[in-house]
């Protein structure tokens, strides 16, 4: 009886041993919170153009992340991107007249949303908008800008 | 001609054996004991093994990945990019191939010389099922001891690459943790990595069990399973990868 013991506790340590690195794994390596931010106030933003952000990019201010986006949708009738950001309960004093633009995390990261603080004393609630708003800065936009306005500075 | 007929006739038998397999393990479940037993058997003997093939493994991604990092100025991807291999590579298709030569040669030969000593027709003769007593709780160890050991020999990993990077070569601590959860995603690289590692149990069991219950009850024939085990669970377990792979990406 005394191995038959050992055998069932080896073998306990090791499922526990398993079970423990394969949680180890998936909470301490991943983005396992950006699934998990549960209780949260949403907000909506239009955008012209999000450039390549995606859903569950961090939401920003004063580059604090406050919450994630959660949502990205294609308006047909007013042809723009509502982005839903939902931003942690935490922070619920944010002025009503914060603006929100897309920005880059360095040269070619990953975009995200950086809120802007306004001055309003009226905050923001759930199912708000966001009125002000600045679109992505596409790359090849600027670049071709930079390079037909250079061509037709030469030309004059 | 003659090999290709052989080569389905023991695909089909393989999966009808799987077939059978699946049939007697509800009444199989009613012992959890003896699928223990197998568990400690398979999983808790190769431990030693596994964690020793993921330290080094882990050691050896740290010091290739920094050297080679460092060229570009890249080592702050360091940790980003040794998880991003171990979990969705190295730790399901290493852990399977040291797995089918640790633990699915014991069981092949196992179950194929208690063919040969007709213990399973002994079995057989008391109304005993060998399919539900001997096949089903191996197969189910297998099945359940693979995923496990993957996560440690991951975690293990891990350990290795950190204290090769951060401790040896000198790189930041915080530089290895902080990409991580920025790079890595839950479902799509850690859950397709342990995915992978519950087909590649099941194959590896399925193998073993099936090659040890069909081997030739001679000294030969026990020892061709043995070896065919190996052989087809390590062809097996790089093919079914890319499927995988491709499906989950």
């Amino acid at each position: 009886m005394g191995q038959g013991k050992s055998v069932e506790l080896a073998t306990g340590i090791f499922i526990v041993l398993g079970l423990l690195a394969l949680i180890f794994l998936t909470t301490q390596t991943t983005n396992i919170e950006a699934y998990t931010n549960g209780d949260g106030y949403e907000v909506t933003a239009r955008f012209s153009n999000i450039g390549s952000l995606k859903p569950r990019a961090p939401v920003t201010m004063a580059g604090v992340t406050i919450g994630r986006v959660t949502d990205i949708r294609f308006d047909p009738e007013r042809l723009d991107a509502v982005v839903t950001l939902s931003i942690n309960a935490k922070y619920d004093q944010l002025p009503a007249d914060s603006s929100a633009s897309i920005l880059t995390a360095g040269l070619l990261g990953e975009k995200y949303v950086g809120l802007e603080p306004g001055a309003d004393v009226v905050y923001l609630q759930d199912g708000d908008e966001i009125l002000f708003t600045q679109s992505a800065v596409v790359l090849e936009n600027l670049i071709s800008k930079y390079l037909f306005d250079s061509a037709s500075g030469e030309n004059e | 001609m003659n090999k290709l007929t052989d080569f389905l006739r023991n695909f089909g038998a393989a999966g009808l054996f799987l077939g059978k397999i699946l049939a007697a393990t509800p009444a199989s479940l009613l012992r959890p004991g003896l699928i223990m037993a197998q568990i400690y058997k398979v999983g808790a003997n190769s431990l030693v093994l596994i964690m020793m093939a993921g330290l080094f493994v882990g050691m050896v991604l740290g010091l290739q990945f920094y050297t080679t990092l460092a060229k570009f100025g890249a080592e702050q991807s360091l940790g980003a990019v040794t998880v991003l291999a171990m979990v969705r590579e190295l730790g399901p298709v290493v852990t399977a191939l040291l797995f089918a030569g640790r633990a699915g040669t014991a069981l092949a030969s196992e179950i194929g010389l208690m063919k040969a000593t007709e213990q399973l027709a002994g079995m057989e003769m008391m109304a005993v099922d060998p399919m539900r007593y001997v096949v089903v709780p191996r197969f189910l160890g297998c099945f359940i001891a693979l995923p496990l050991l993957t996560g440690i020999f991951n975690l293990i990993g891990l350990l290795g690459a950190w204290f090769v990077a951060v401790q040896i070569m000198g790189l930041d601590g915080g530089q290895f943790w902080a990409p991580m959860p920025e790079n890595v995603d839950v479902y799509e690289d850690v859950l397709g990595g342990v995915m992978k590692s519950v087909f590649f149990g099941a194959a590896a069991g399925l193998l073993a069990v099936y090659e040890g219950y069909n081997a030739y009850p001679t000294a030969e024939g026990v020892s061709r399973a043995t070896t065919r085990t190996v052989v087809i669970t390590a062809m097996a377990v790089l093919v079914l990868d890319y499927m995988l792979t491709a499906l989950l990406i």
